[in-house]
């Protein structure tokens, strides 16, 4: 474990009424299965990120639930269709409870 | 893995260790550590899911629902070269109204040490059931998808993915 997890989030600055757009997400963790060992033989706890959850405008668009057979350093796309303009909510939930926001605004033209 | 395995069991019988009180298993792969660790990030020290495994999780979720085929197109490769990072990609026909949506997306792994791999949830302000991420696998094995549709139907689709390096967990 060494640093705090970093999102980074794309998300086309404008899009047209009603497009379908993709949303490209990736977070920097080393999603720890709780499978491995140490050279000593002990177990290494599990420490992944098991949620993740993208809102628009306060609206949930699209979540995720992740079991540790994700891999590290978690990618997640997606889609949205634009109806209006607004902010995005990403969230990513820490087994321990920590919470890795990012906020992106989309301009519908 | 099996090598390794194999390796510490020979050790051992040559010490004459073979009446320790640890199960086989654990002992073997204690001494699989000691011989080879160097293979520790690999090491063959997890029980894996079985396809009974998978098959209780889908009658929890599925209930006396019966799965259709069809209307999932899973992106896998067929052959993964890593099994630490194999990429994922699915795609569920759905007009993704409010009347007629796709809810969830569900995927399971018949040889991981957990079956279940990921769930993911769409509104349909989604626009589309697609998503795309990366999985760990730690052995070439089936990987079963389970889409649940608004109205109450479930589709479900299988892809087996071969594996050469297994992502066992690191």
């Amino acid at each position: 474990m060494s640093t705090k997890p970093t999102p980074r989030v794309r998300v086309p600055a404008q899009a047209k009424k009603d497009e379908i757009i993709e949303i490209k997400t990736l977070i920097s963790h080393e999603m720890e299965s709780g499978q491995r060992k140490d050279a000593a033989g002990a177990t290494i706890p599990r420490k992944i990120i098991k949620s993740f959850e993208a809102k628009f405008n306060g609206k949930p668009v699209f979540s995720a639930e992740w079991h540790p057979s994700i891999s590290a350093n978690p990618y997640q796309a997606f889609f949205f269709k634009a109806a209006e303009s607004g902010e995005f909510q990403f969230t990513w939930t820490d087994d321990d409870g920590s919470l890795y926001e990012s906020k992106n605004k989309l301009t519908v033209a | 893995m099996n090598l390794i395995r194999y390796g510490g069991y020979k050790m051992d019988s040559l010490k004459g260790l073979d009446s320790l009180d640890e199960t086989p298993s654990r002992r073997l792969v204690l001494t699989a550590f000691t011989v080879a660790a160097v293979a520790a990030a690999m090491a063959p020290h997890m029980a894996l899911a079985t396809p009974a495994a998978v098959e209780a999780e889908l009658k929890k979720l599925l209930g006396e629902r019966k799965p259709l085929e069809g209307k999932i197109k899973l992106d896998l490769p067929a052959i993964a070269e890593n099994g630490l990072v194999v990429p994922l990609n699915f795609d569920v026909e759905s007009p993704m109204t409010e009347a007629d949506h796709v809810k969830a997306v569900h995927f399971f792994a018949d040889a991981n040490p957990l079956p279940g791999i990921a769930s993911f949830r769409f509104s349909p302000q989604a626009g589309r059931a697609s998503a795309s991420t990366r999985i760990r696998l730690a052995a070439t094995q089936n990987i079963i998808c389970v889409a649940e549709m608004s109205d109450g139907k479930v589709h479900m689709a299988r892809q087996e993915v071969k594996v050469t390096i297994g992502g066992c967990g690191g």
